[in-house]
């Protein structure tokens, strides 16, 4: 049979592929699939429902459209081929102009990151503040600030720990100065505090475990201060480390805080510094860091030596994990009746990417 | 009339009761007001037309009595008596409601309700310790946590900050005079600093050189320290009070020094790497070796490190 009228529509295809298959576009018009056979009658119905061609887009064309996989797939793939070539063709443009012009071409543009589009926070503490400094000098931790308490911390865990909990514990003992250990051993938290106050500790560190893996950390300044719930993860102990060094030493480390930008943050900053002795010693080359980014606040533990004053290097010991702030209450823990004064809402703080509390 | 033959013979063994709950050894009867629990002939409420059973609600416990007269009338068939809050007075008063009955029923009554205080009192007693509260976790939320902290961690770039950290308080004279670095206080500008490490770089190169000649070839873990190294690092030396380790930790680094003469911006990762190689086989090695060699070897294949100064073993 031969082809009579071809519409126009059809005629568009002019890709390779199409072309080999015959094109018996009037088969559809006269319902009779002869000699052509099945398969262009096939082909002559996609042809109709893919509309007009792939070259030239109708307007209200998408590659979505066809219904055949493979060629759909191909149309996809010369698609995406187009705009990266398009793509690279304004690029190098850009790149000529921008050698052309020399020293007056306009600056790079910098790419967006998460923490450049970071939403503005109104609680970010701007470091003249005098409100914040004012409030910073009469917290619950102005007598450490002041240096008349020196740190204790007394470390423990939920109920029954399983081996790991309890090497994280010991590990933190000794990253920690001053700290000390004990087992649970099923006592309720409202009548331990009460015996460390009297016994002079400065924090109750209480690591929660679930299914042998510490999950859990409520850290709790002592005489009334406040108690901070965190989500513990990805926690290394020291011998998981790769390249580390020996063993910490007996040396009080000191503290780098980063990125703890908004009022909560500073709060956290320092609830965090006043974990350590006041005066670090340097002779021992050690340094604890709590890095903030995007509310996931990293612990590492490092040592480090200069080897000029441009270059240092660090070499990390003891564990890491990270923490996510969940809750911050203002007295001593107190699940039931304490006063929180900020609590991870999900649905209402998770919603925007850009958005971080810390 | 209530032939409790007659029924224990249909559904004890026979037919089906719909109570019965058949296990491998045993069979179990779930009607409610059976005393002891099993499917037996003198358990089975239905079966036995004078029954007694406890029954415990909301922590008061019940006794309940079936007799014969009231069989024709299902509403009333239950007598229930409440017994007293003390363990003895309601044992009597269970004595007393069941006075003439079968020693069979009597006993089981009163076990039964030795058990039911029993697990009141422990009920009671849990509610005042510490209850574990469960917390559901969603599996969507923990994974979308879980890349969130891997991709913060990316963005952090940890080692750089911590070391842009260090050398700012460095530069800001936090630790006083602990170490010396002589150009440190004069210079700020970057190209003079550039200038003077170059030259000290190449001091050590004919140092080295001449201490190349000179030295034996041993097999060293770490603790290649070249003269002029420990002259920049005299007071490293009163630093080397506690532990060995920081003074492997110098040598370490000092003998990365002079690679770094070559390849300048590679340093750190470098470093580190060789560092925690050196570290990984000294212990093989089991040589501590002293400090202060004359000569610098580096022992271990280096791929990136020039063929003048590599040795490989």
């Amino acid at each position: 049979m031969d082809i009579t009228e071809v519409p126009v529509s059809p005629d568009k295809k002019g890709k390779k592929k199409k072309n080999k298959k015959p094109k018996k576009t009037s088969v559809s018009q006269e319902g009779n699939g002869e000699s052509s056979g099945v398969e262009k009658m096939e082909e002559d119905v996609k042809m109709e429902k893919s509309e007009a061609a792939e070259s030239a887009f109708p307007p209200t064309f998408s590659v979505s459209e066809i219904k055949n996989k493979q060629r759909r797939h191909l149309m996809f793939m010369k698609f995406k081929q187009e705009k990266r070539k398009q793509k690279m063709q304004l690029k190098k443009k850009k790149k000529k102009e921008r050698e052309a012009l020399g020293d007056k071409a306009p600056p790079k543009e910098v790419p967006k990151t998460i923490e450049n589009q970071r939403v503005y926070d109104e609680t970010t503490v701007d470091p003249e503040d005098e409100e914040v400094a004012f409030d910073e000098g009469t917290d619950e931790f102005s007598a450490y600030f002041n240096g008349l308490t020196n740190p204790k911390v007394l470390i423990t865990t939920s109920d029954r720990p399983r081996g790991r909990t309890v090497r994280f514990c010991e590990q933190l003992a000794t990253v920690i100065p001053n700290a000390h250990v004990y087992y649970r051993r099923g006592l309720a938290l409202k009548r331990v505090i009460p015996q460390c106050v009297a016994r002079n500790f400065t924090y109750l560190m209480v690591i929660n475990e679930d299914r042998k893996v510490p999950n859990g950390l409520v850290l709790c300044h002592l005489p009334d201060g406040p108690t901070a719930h965190f989500k513990v993860s990805s926690v290394r102990l020291r011998k998981e480390m790769r390249r580390r060094g020996k063993d910490p030493t007996e040396h009080s480390p000191e503290v780098i805080l980063n990125n703890f930008s908004t009022r909560l943050g500073h709060s956290i900053g320092r609830l965090f510094a006043a974990l350590f002795p006041q005066d670090p010693q340097f002779v021992g080359r050690q340094v604890a860091t709590f890095h903030n980014q995007r509310d996931f606040i990293f612990f590492r533990f490092h040592r480090y030596i200069f080897k000029n004053e441009k270059k240092v290097g660090i070499q990390e010991l003891g564990p890491r994990f990270t923490l996510k702030l969940r809750s911050l209450q203002k007295g001593t823990f107190d699940s039931k009746f304490g006063e929180y004064e900020w609590v991870l809402k999900r649905h209402e703080m998770d919603a925007c990417r850009r958005k971080f509390q810390l | 009339m209530q032939h409790d033959d007659v029924i224990w013979d249909i559904i004890g063994n026979k037919q089906f009761c719909s109570f019965k709950v058949k296990t491998k050894s045993q069979n179990f009867c779930r009607n409610e007001y059976n005393i002891t629990g099993l499917c037996n002939r003198s358990s089975c409420p239905l079966a036995n037309s004078q029954y007694a059973t406890i029954r415990e609600e909301k922590g008061q416990c019940f006794l309940y009595m079936k007799v014969i007269e009231r069989a024709a009338f299902p509403a009333k068939m239950w007598e229930k008596v409440k017994l007293s809050k003390n363990y003895e007075k309601a044992l009597e008063q269970i004595d007393e409601n069941l006075i003439y009955w079968p020693r069979f029923l009597r006993h089981k009554c009163k076990q039964r309700f030795t058990k039911i205080t029993q697990y009141l009192i422990r009920m009671r007693k849990l509610v005042l310790k510490r209850q574990r509260k469960l917390v559901p976790l969603s599996r969507k939320v923990e994974q979308r946590e879980k890349r969130k902290e891997e991709k913060a961690l990316i963005a952090a770039q940890l080692d750089n900050a911590i070391e842009k950290e260090l050398l700012e308080r460095l530069k800001q004279g936090t630790y006083g005079d602990v170490y010396n670095f002589p150009v440190h206080a004069f210079d700020r500008a970057l190209e003079q600093q550039d200038e003077e490490s170059e030259s000290e770089e190449e001091e050590e190169e004919e140092e080295e050189e001449d201490d190349e000649d000179v030295g034996q070839r041993e097999f060293v873990a770490e603790e290649e320290v070249e003269e002029s190294d420990l002259s920049d690092f005299e007071d490293m030396n009163k630093l080397r009070t506690s532990s060995d380790e920081e003074e492997q930790d110098e040598e370490e680094e000092s003998s990365e020094e002079e690679e770094e003469e070559e390849e300048e911006e590679e340093m750190e990762v470098e470093t580190k790497t060789k560092a925690s190689r050196s570290k990984g086989k000294s212990p093989a090695n089991g040589t501590a070796a002293r400090k202060k060699r004359a000569y610098v070897e580096i022992e271990y294949e280096q791929e990136t490190e020039p063929a003048s100064k590599s040795r490989t073993t």
